[in-house]
């Protein structure tokens, strides 16, 4: 089969971080992801089946692992060599598009053969499970960062039924390859605790932040909705998605204070704010936006980690005085809807994804021989007025081989 | 004798006629066959003795006013109030007009036993002043008589404590001025006119005035309806203040009027900025020396220090007239002496009007010009020196040269950014900017608060600023800014080009290709008399 592998090789992810510290996305052509021709995965249990996929996404963490930004927190939790791709919409059987899913990708104690299962993925929260380096599979949080499954940038891996969530016949692969990250958008969303009228800033606006942005006005009660949006194209996004208001990344503290009232420190500057917004959902993950979240949030306000971080330099002084809650959102599982219900968050995540026609946000595919352009459009998509770009392999001919 | 303005027909002959460019210049060729320029009057002669023109004026007031002497008694409360810094322009030299006055004034005051006096700038909602601008304008003496004892002071248009509600005008227009200028036994107002639109009931009615009053005629429809707000009699924006001038005799506010006019003398006879008052026709080899050094220099220097070397820069403005006495019977004087300096008969309207802007308006003395304030001084200000119709005709283009740097001072202009950033980013339809956004800036606590207490100008005040052009606005076909900053110019929803050749080009797809243009050698101010 054809998949793009990554290996466990430093002085090929030296390069890369090398590389992708210059130019986004150059990773690719120097770091230990390849396109290689690679016996299929062994079924890991007899539940499992193969499944082919169609079209598999890029997604923020996958650049970080390329570029060889990923904190080496995830060492013990992904096994190597291993064949990225978590956002996938592939065929069970066949190849026809007749039994079409999306995968959950997240590896909890089900899938590991675990019984019984751990308390959080008793809870239905997969995304917490303790046990992801444990049980019947290779240590990995997720399909794509787990050898024995491989992952969706490949023309063939293995998954568990109970990952499979069956595409509705009137669903689009597009849209169905944007269930996964919009499942991690409003699980953000809705483990932030917002309540009636409250402000809220999304930090950021890529593919993540829109999501959150359309997950926050679909699901909760949030009064306006600020997001922080650098190019054209997003901002056109953002508003359509249910944004309010609109600052570029150098303007989030002026129009935090305008969107709340608070006063600021600074004569004219401002250097901090008063007050602040209720949340902020930073989904862009590093150290300058986790600065301008701890300084747009109120005293006790709530700030959502979603976009992943890795190390970053922070001062916390501000945290500590204004007794801000800084908590991480990561993947899915069950969700409690304001009005006390509970769902599977892919079950909300298809409902959305329908409702706010989040198909249009793929903005690209490419073949999988093309994956260097692929990386570096997607490193840059902001920029070039893209959003999700993905891999399509609906072409590729290995993929009715085996 | 000075000569008075003139408007040259641009032939092949013409030298490159220079375009004022922020803190720097422009030589541009204009195209000769369908080209005009006009060019202020000289800077008219200056009363030789001005201490003693002013000593005249006090003794002998116009209209139904007392000499000053004769308003002056012991035990009384007196006020003086006197125009801030955004007049004149540039700052003048020392000692400055208001200086000579006020130092007059309370001379006679002190001779009369006159002990309870106090002097407030009449800033409005402008910002408030720095020590050393207010020794700039009243004299050192002065300041250190009354500052010290919060005696002098600069209006605040946000102190409950300290404004007196008048009463309202026949049309319904609130009116709310400083409580110490309203309830004194007799208002001083000192003023200097660099323009047509200042003085008059204006001074009081606005310079001492709060917001809840301010809104009646810094508004959009008054300032539509103001063709120009330079020409009094057909300004609405005047009007207002008359009506509110009523209700301030009305309400037994007494004043006694003091109206100063300068000559234009912006850059004097010597030094290297006395080229810039020369017609280009007339620069020796000197001149022209001098002029080029002066922009290669200037080319060389980083931003911030070109703002330092304008900013510094005193002009040796000159008094021209003074009279004193009734509001309205001074102010129709002062309005004779601005248009004797100022007025150039003009026949007929132009496609394109150019203009080249400088380095300074009211509002950024000491400060930056930012893209809001370009705005404002091109189709707020420039625009409207004219008598009887626009230089340009309906639908046509202005072209103004300017850098237009996304840039603001945040001590001075803290809402102006906001303004740029969420207001323009939305909207800049001045009529849904307006009814969408002002109630917003004017109330929010933080301007209110910087207003206040640092150096701002009032939350609301970009918004009299984009509604100062607004009857540009409505007027236009396109506004064209050469060498501008072109994503500022973009948000300003103008169209930026490189060099005049190309904002040429972009106009004609308006006006056609043999559109005729006039140029406003400008500064030194001059009115267009549109015939």
């Amino acid at each position: 089969m054809k998949a793009l592998q990554f290996e466990a090789r430093p002085a090929r992810y030296a390069a890369a971080a090398a590389a992708g510290r210059l130019t986004p996305g150059a990773g690719a052509k120097v770091g230990p992801l390849r396109l290689r021709d690679l016996d299929p995965p062994e079924l890991p249990g007899p539940d499992w089946v193969v499944i082919r996929p169609r079209l598999a996404g890029i997604c923020g963490s996958d650049l970080s692992t390329i570029d060889g930004h990923a904190s080496r927190y995830f060492e013990p939790i992904v096994s190597f060599p291993f064949v990225p791709g978590h956002e996938v919409v592939a065929d069970r059987t066949g190849s026809d598009g007749s039994d079409r899913v999306v995968v959950e990708p997240v590896l909890g104690c089900v899938t590991r053969g675990i019984d019984p299962p751990c308390a959080a993925c008793g809870r239905g929260d997969l995304g917490n499970c303790e046990h992801i380096a444990f049980g019947a599979l290779a240590p990995g949080l997720q399909s794509g960062f787990c050898h024995d499954t491989g992952g969706g940038w490949s023309t063939l891996m293995v998954a568990h039924p109970s990952q499979l969530h069956p595409v509705p016949a009137s669903m689009s692969d597009e849209a169905a390859v944007m269930v996964e990250p919009t499942a991690c958008a409003v699980h953000a969303a809705l483990t932030a605790g917002i309540r009636e009228g409250d402000s809220v800033v999304v930090l950021g606006t890529g593919t993540l932040g829109l999501l959150v942005t359309a997950a926050l006005r679909h699901f909760t009660p949030a009064g306006s909705i600020l997001a922080v949006a650098k190019h054209p194209t997003q901002r056109e996004l953002a508003r359509a998605l249910g944004a309010d208001l609109l600052a570029e990344p150098d303007e989030v503290l002026r129009a935090v204070r305008r969107l709340t009232g608070t006063m600021a420190l600074g004569d004219g500057r401002i250097t901090r704010l008063t007050g602040g917004a209720d949340h902020v959902i930073d989904c862009v993950g590093s150290a300058a936006s986790l600065a301008d979240a701890l300084a747009a949030v109120r005293p006790k306000g709530r700030v959502t980690l979603v976009g992943m971080p890795g190390h970053v330099h922070v001062d916390l002084t501000g945290l500590w005085q204004r007794e801000i809650v800084l908590a991480g959102a990561y993947a899915y599982g069950t969700e409690e809807l304001p009005s006390g219900e509970r769902r599977r968050t892919f079950d909300l995540a298809f409902e959305l994804v329908r409702a706010a026609d989040l198909g249009r946000l793929v903005s690209a595919t490419y073949p999988l021989a093309r994956y260097q352009d692929a990386i570096a459009h997607a490193a840059s998509a902001g920029r070039r007025g893209a959003v999700k770009i993905a891999f399509d392999l609906r072409n590729e001919k290995e993929r009715t081989r085996l | 004798m000075t000569r008075p303005g003139f408007v040259l027909e641009v032939d092949r002959n013409t030298p490159p006629i220079l375009f004022h460019h922020g803190e720097g210049f422009r030589l541009e060729k204009l195209p000769p066959g369908r080209t005009r320029v006009i060019y202020p009057a000289e800077p008219l002669e200056p009363i030789e003795h001005p201490d003693a023109a002013i000593r005249h004026a006090l003794l002998n007031p116009l209209g139904d006013s007392p000499p000053l002497p004769a308003l002056l008694r012991p035990g009384m409360k007196l006020t003086i109030a006197f125009d801030d810094v955004s007049l004149p322009l540039p700052p003048m030299r020392r000692p400055d007009i208001r200086q000579r006055i006020i130092e007059q004034v309370l001379d006679m005051a002190a001779a009369a036993g006159v002990d309870d006096v106090a002097l407030i700038a009449a800033l409005a909602l402008h910002r408030r002043m720095t020590e050393a601008e207010l020794r700039h304008a009243v004299g050192d003496r002065v300041y250190d008589a009354f500052a010290p004892h919060g005696l002098l002071t600069n209006h605040d248009a946000e102190d409950p404590d300290n404004l007196a509600y008048l009463g309202t005008t026949d049309k319904g227009e609130e009116v709310e001025i400083n409580k110490r200028a309203a309830e004194s036994d007799l208002l001083v107002y000192v003023n200097i006119n660099i323009v047509s639109m200042d003085g008059g009931w204006k001074s009081t009615a606005t310079g001492l005035a709060s917001y809840r009053s301010l809104r009646h005629h810094h508004n959009v429809r008054t300032l539509r309806h103001s063709r120009s707000f330079m020409d009094q009699h057909r300004s609405e924006l005047h009007s207002s203040n008359w009506r509110m001038g009523k209700v301030l005799r009305d309400a037994g506010v007494k004043i006694f009027q003091i109206e100063t006019t300068i000559n234009n003398d912006v850059f004097g006879t010597e030094g290297p900025m006395s080229v810039l008052q020369k017609r280009e026709w007339e620069w020796n080899a000197r001149d022209r020396f001098t002029f080029l050094a002066m922009q290669k220099s200037l080319e060389r220097l980083p931003a911030r220090t070109r703002r330092q070397i304008f900013h510094s820069w005193k002009a040796p403005h000159a008094m021209t007239s003074v009279q004193a006495g009734e509001v309205e019977a001074v102010h129709q004087v002062t309005t004779e002496n601005v248009y004797r300096q100022h007025l150039v008969a003009v026949e007929g309207q132009t496609d394109i009007l150019t203009m080249g802007l400088p380095y300074i308006c009211p509002y950024n003395v000491n400060s930056i010009m930012n893209p809001i304030l370009v705005m404002c001084l091109g189709l707020g200000y420039f625009f409207n020196l004219y008598r009887g119709r626009p230089l340009v005709r309906e639908g046509g283009v202005l072209i103004m040269s300017h850098p237009t740097p996304w840039e603001f001072h945040p001590v001075h202009h803290p809402s102006y950014i906001d303004f740029f950033e969420q207001v323009l980013a939305e909207t800049t339809d001045p009529v849904e900017i307006e009814s969408r956004y002002e109630k917003q800036y004017a109330e929010d606590e933080w301007y209110r608060h910087l207003y206040r207490t640092s150096y701002a100008y009032h939350g609301v005040h970009p918004f009299y600023m984009w509604y100062w052009g607004s009857h540009a606005l409505a007027h236009l076909g396109q506004v064209i800014v050469v060498g501008g900053d072109p994503r500022a110019v973009h948000r300003l929803g103008f169209r930026p080009a490189s060099t005049m050749q190309d904002a040429l080009e972009m106009a004609s797809d308006v006006v056609g290709r043999d559109a005729t243009i006039t140029h406003v050698h400008n500064p030194p101010i001059l009115m267009a008399d549109v015939s």
